[in-house]
């Protein structure tokens, strides 16, 4: 700021008119009592001031299209290589040899959905009981496990991979589907507590006081109240979690047997190879997992809604 | 309906309690409540009368709403120490085998702002507090919570709507519903922490009539910074302040008129015109 640019720091001086002429136009009426070096301050940044807000808000508007960008491109690349090799086969038939015509990604599919399955059923009862303990609990072992759950979001999902292939496959000399679930149990694990917790902690303490206050234990409000109550939050939560896992690739080299048996890896190895119709597999597979995402996220959107609606 | 439930509305009075007879229904004894270093009151000896109003009045911040919390333990759960003696009829709140669920299954609530559970419909609402304590019969349930909502001066506005939920209804009727909630336990003392602080001036005289009407079947402890809510509704005031180290402190308690006419304490005096005057 320079010295013309400040306000005199004279009460009343020759800041604002002595007159009544601008009355109104600055907001006070006629003969009302002025604050005339706020006032007049204002009234000279005025145009300065506008003009900030009017940069920053072009300045958001676009950085969310630069966000948005990425995504729309994605879908409509992926959708245009990925639509022509679609087909009822593409679903419902296994994967034939490149140069056989014909045959789909059926057991990729069926793979994934048997993997991530397991992995659900492994991860989300650990996800919300772990959760439910970090609401209740604040001692130093709940700050313990949070810490824990902090640094597994942020540990890379290939070592993660080799921790269940150390753990599962090398001891018992197979891969399997056990071992694949694993892994990405403990990768979405992190994802669903904290998101969980998240959710728990939006449900309004004088809530669980009334619970507590008419007689229930503590047990009872965790269930009656917590839990119902940030129940869409715990879906929307553990919904974009399990997104998360469908699209995952390294937990499972280490541990699926066969790239045919689990969509991302089936993009990887069809991808890579030098024949078009295989690559074209490799473009159909990426389109239905997109989807198969886009429509998980939707998913969590809706029942969420609905859910919160029917709270209403 | 039953036969109980009619001779229940008929003499207006809801099913026969446990009797605490004679004497204070809940009584303290040099409490003191801190939370880590600080104390947030003290010197509070002080017995609430058994089926009569008692309003704890005083500025903000000197310990009202503390002490209305100590009386159901819900400071177990914030890190607040409770010393002293406080007494439900004969039992003692913090001796070490009382447990806290039994001593709040007979102490009912009102929170500053109406906490209808959002999840449940109205009737779940009201009945919640008897299925938390393990009460399932539907028909059981269901003629408590007629009765609370009577009580509650609610039944004829909800009673074509049990079953929707309870946030569609006005902020007043949502805390007469958290004042259902509070009666279906059949408590022995109800405890209010400033019911109507976010109400409006109609839906304030609404739940000020009803707790004078209230007051014949249940001790009430009312919290309130409003000199003449206090004036209208209470049958005894007792006043805190702070005191030099700005901790909280009751300075004086007795039948209401007293206090707020002709009190003993000068400084409950000028707190007393102060605010009135």
């Amino acid at each position: 700021m320079t010295g013309a640019d400040r306000p005199a720091a004279v009460p009343g001086g020759a800041l604002t008119p002595d007159d009544d002429s601008e009355a109104g136009r600055w907001g006070w009426a006629a003969g009302e009592r002025r604050r005339p070096i706020i006032q007049a301050a204002s009234r000279r940044t005025l145009r300065r001031r506008r003009l900030i807000g009017r940069v920053g808000r072009g300045l958001c508007m676009l950085c969310a299209a630069i966000g948005l960008a990425p995504l729309v491109a994605l879908v409509y690349y992926t959708a245009e290589r990925g639509i022509p090799g679609l087909s009822v086969d593409f679903f419902f038939h296994a994967p034939v040899p490149e140069g056989i015509p014909g045959g789909g990604v059926s057991t990729a599919i069926s793979g994934t959905a048997r993997i991530v399955g397991l992995a659900i059923v492994m991860a989300i009862p650990v996800g919300v009981l772990a959760s439910l303990f970090l609401y209740e609990r604040r001692g130093r072992l709940a700050g313990a496990v949070r810490f824990g759950a902090d640094l597994l979001t942020g540990v890379p999902s290939i070592v993660i991979g080799i921790f269940a292939y150390a753990l599962f496959v090398r001891p018992l000399h197979h891969f399997s589907d056990v071992a694949a679930s694993f892994a990405l149990a403990v990768l979405m694990l992190p994802i669903m507590i904290r998101a969980n917790e998240e959710a728990m902690r939006s449900v309004a303490v004088d809530l669980w006081e009334a619970g507590v206050a008419l007689g229930a234990r503590r047990s009872r409000v965790a269930r009656s109240v917590v839990l119902r109550g940030s129940l869409p939050g715990l879906v929307t939560g553990n919904l974009l979690a399990i997104s998360r896992g469908v699209g995952e690739t390294a937990p499972l080299l280490f541990t699926v047997a066969a790239p045919t048996f689990a969509m991302t890896l089936l993009i990887y190895a069809d991808g890579t190879q030098p024949y078009p119709d295989v690559q074209q597999t490799a473009w159909s597979t990426a389109l239905v997992l997109l989807l198969f995402v886009l429509v998980l996220s939707g998913a969590a959107r809706l029942v969420a809604s609905r859910l919160t609606r029917r709270a209403r | 309906m039953t036969p109980a439930s009619v001779a229940a509305e008929a003499s207006g009075r809801m099913p026969p309690r446990q009797a605490t007879a004679s004497g204070p229904a809940v009584t303290l004894e040099d409490v003191k409540v801190s939370f880590g270093d600080h104390v947030a009151v003290r010197n509070v000896t002080l017995e609430l009368a058994a089926r009569q109003v008692t309003a704890l009045v005083g500025p903000s911040g000197c310990g009202k709403t503390t002490v209305l919390r100590a009386i159901n333990r819900l400071h177990d759960h914030t890190g607040g120490r409770v010393e002293g003696k406080i007494r439900l009829g004969g039992v003692d709140v913090y001796a070490p085998d009382t447990d806290p669920e039994l001593i709040r299954a007979r102490i009912g609530m009102v929170f500053q702002r109406p906490n209808p559970f959002p999840t449940m419909s109205i009737l779940d609402n009201v009945t919640s507090g008897l299925r938390f304590n393990g009460i399932r019969n539907k028909a059981m349930l269901r003629e408590a919570a007629e009765s609370a909502l009577r009580h509650a001066a609610l039944w004829d506005i909800v009673k074509d709507r049990l079953n929707q939920t309870a946030l569609r209804l006005s902020g007043g009727q949502q805390q007469r519903l958290c004042i259902a909630r509070a009666l279906a336990i059949e408590p022995d003392v109800l405890l209010m922490d400033e019911p109507c602080s976010a109400l409006d001036p109609i839906a304030t005289a609404k739940i000020e009539d009803l707790i004078t009407n209230l007051a014949s079947e249940v001790t009430i402890v009312l919290v309130t910074h409003n000199m003449f809510q206090a004036a209208r509704v209470s049958d005894n005031a007792a006043v805190f302040l702070l005191d030099e180290d700005r901790v909280g402190e009751l300075v004086e308690v007795g039948p209401t008129v007293q206090v707020f006419d002709s009190p003993s304490n000068e400084r409950t005096k000028q707190y007393v015109t102060g605010h009135v005057g």
